[in-house]
């Protein structure tokens, strides 16, 4: 069964809401509204794409809508093996939130997760939306286009492990809490070396 | 003399017993503790982090950290050409480089609509199967030195380093191969390649019983690992788990079987599945997989084809040097393709290739030229790893070790 006839199944459940879908080196890919997505990926469910395989997102900056996400689906057994389809869903700049899919595909949780981080994409009624690769409090979402390749300065993350005293804080090689280490661009300090240096053998 | 009564110590369905009667009775077992796990702990071998909350020695909640090892690789894809970043996927799976250039370039090619010639699928096949033979054997010997079995550790490496040497003599580089090239390879199969190779496979048969019998009855082994980590059919697939993860939990599902790329259909092979989902199907998974890749290697080995090892010459592939040289348009094809990249239709696609690991997916945008709008990596380590919140609670703390070791996942994949 092809997946074109998946998308003519997903057009008779959600008139008007589904796109035509496009044929590109043998794969199909649908285009639906944004507010359908949980109902859709629900039906695609009951159709037998019971792997999500990933969801990732687009940035077409100066476009409106700016954003798009993408959904791999794939069956796995039934009468639909091995098949692939995408749906897409538009995301606009100034309402940057889509339903999250996790209730129907427990897998999607760090697809979303992992679009916030990127792109700042909001999933509503996402368990827990928190940022998963970089760290929390980091400004700025960067595979957004308008984030230049080279990175922006930005604050090192604040963990718990570098705000409290360290271990052996006075001790002999460890500088006293209340010693800054100079800025940036400072002219370099004398220090004086200890003699049992490891490095000086 | 009175019969003595050993008895058999199941530890995890006591420690199972203990942690509902506690749970039941509302109190906790032991001290409550917040534990730190990693990043630089050697059992999660690399940089995750897992934040365990324990009753005594059993875990209760899990949240695993990830992004240590975070590149930006996808941000980096859409700044360079397509041949750009082939060194770029040496870094995904850096246990098996030559398995992720090939599936990148292969998901570039379905992207062009390109087929490589036959003797470049053969090579490819020669590289995956390699290339998952030393990956399996690190994850297998690693599993094992966590569980308690030291020996296979240092089995299994002098093994790798024989597939190490060889793939110096393929590429030219032991470890960050960057081979393939889009449309073809780097280079031919250099002479005698074929010869050594064969005398591997040939030899690393006995080796594969070593291994199995180093381990597979093992009783302090077989005892850490089975009934551990559970996974269902169910949850293995509605968490997107693929690979040995997928197959343990009896799942039949290999793309180089189901969505056939190279010439994989050509080869006799089976896919092993598990039938309880545990760590030690996993194992098990995965050490047939070395049977069944050695068989792979035979078979190509055998049979590999003349011709060339590129799709040719073109206004796609790079021309050929003595042409270069000689003809004026060659020259501006060579110059076309260096500064501005292979010219992409406009279009979308997704390839993934059976990797060690499981499914490695490419998911290309492209707005033409030869820059990609849009590359993203599908990696089968990240989509593993998110199953461990659900996996982990209800565990001893031991058993994370075990737990983690047969996922086999690789950091730099997860976090690319």
């Amino acid at each position: 069964m092809p997946a074109s006839d998946a998308i003519a199944s997903l057009q008779k459940q959600f008139p008007g809401k589904v796109g035509q879908g496009k044929e590109f080196r043998d794969e199909w890919q649908v285009e639906i509204d944004r507010d359908l997505i949980r109902a859709a990926s629900t039906y695609m469910k009951e159709l037998g794409y019971n792997l999500l395989l990933d969801i990732t997102s687009v940035d077409y900056f100066g476009d409106e809508p700016r954003f798009e996400v993408v959904y791999e689906f794939c069956a796995l057994g039934g009468q639909r093996d091995q098949e692939h389809l995408r749906l897409k869903i538009k995301v606009s700049e100034d309402d940057p939130t889509v339903d999250s899919i996790v209730s129907v595909y427990q897998g999607a949780d760090w697809h979303e997760r992992e679009i916030f981080d990127m792109m700042g994409l909001k999933f509503n009624g996402h368990p827990d939306l928190r940022r998963i690769l970089m760290w929390d409090g980091y400004p700025y979402y960067q595979l957004k286009k308008d984030f230049p390749l080279e990175g922006l300065p930005s604050d090192m993350p604040g963990e718990e492990g570098f705000s409290r005293v360290a271990p052996l804080e006075g001790g002999p090689f460890v500088a006293a809490p209340t010693v800054h280490p100079p800025a940036v661009g400072d002219a370099p300090t004398t220090t004086h070396e200890p003699h049992a240096h490891p490095a000086s053998h | 003399m009175p019969e003595t009564i050993i008895e058999t110590p199941d530890s995890v369905a006591r420690a199972a017993q203990q942690f509902e009667q506690a749970r039941a009775e509302g109190e906790p077992l032991g001290e409550k503790l917040t534990l730190n796990m990693g990043p630089s702990h050697p059992s999660t071998h690399g940089v995750l982090r897992v934040l365990l909350e324990l009753d005594g020695e059993i875990v209760t909640r899990a949240v695993p950290d990830i992004g240590y090892l975070h590149r930006g690789d996808e941000k980096i894809a859409e700044n360079m050409t397509y041949n750009q970043f082939v060194p770029y996927t040496d870094r995904l799976d850096y246990l098996a480089p030559l398995a992720s250039n090939v599936a990148y370039a292969l998901a570039v090619e379905k992207l062009m609509g390109w087929t490589v010639p036959p003797r470049c699928q053969v090579i490819r096949v020669i590289c995956c199967e390699l290339a998952r033979i030393s990956a399996h054997l690190l994850g297998m010997g690693a599993l094992a030195m966590d569980t308690g079995a030291m020996t296979v550790f240092l089995y299994i490496f002098t093994e790798r380093e024989k597939i190490y040497n060889l793939i110096e003599l393929l590429t030219g580089a032991r470890f960050t191969t960057s081979y393939t090239r889009i449309g073809g390879l780097t280079r031919d199969l250099p002479p005698g390649f074929v010869e050594q190779a064969k005398a591997f496979v040939e030899q690393f048969k006995g080796k594969i019983e070593e291994l199995d019998n180093l381990l597979t009855r093992n009783k302090i082994f077989v005892d850490r690992n089975k009934g551990i980590g559970i996974i269902s059919k169910e949850d293995a697939i509605d968490f997107g788990l693929t690979g040995p993860n997928l197959r343990g939990s009896g799942v039949s599902y290999d793309l180089r079987k189901d969505k056939p790329y190279l010439n994989y259909s050509e080869y006799s092979f089976s896919i092993p599945t598990g039938s309880v989902g545990d760590a030690y199907d996993r194992y098990l998974c995965r050490l047939e997989e070395l049977r069944q890749s050695t068989h792979i290697l035979e078979q190509a080995l055998r049979n590999i084809p003349g011709g060339p090892i590129h799709v040719g010459d073109g206004k796609g592939y790079l021309p050929q040097k003595e042409k270069v040289l000689t003809k004026m348009e060659e020259l501006i094809h060579q110059f076309i393709l260096v500064t501005e990249g292979i010219q992409a239709p406009v279009g979308e696609v997704y390839f993934g290739a059976e990797n060690p690991k499981g499914e490695l997916g490419f998911y290309i945008n492209s707005k033409g030229g030869g820059v990609p709008y849009r590359l993203k990596i599908r990696a089968p380590s990240f989509v593993n790893l998110s199953i461990l919140g659900k996996l982990l609670p209800g565990h001893m703390m031991s058993d994370v070790v075990a737990i983690l070791g047969s996922l086999d996942f690789v950091m730099g994949e997860c976090d690319r």
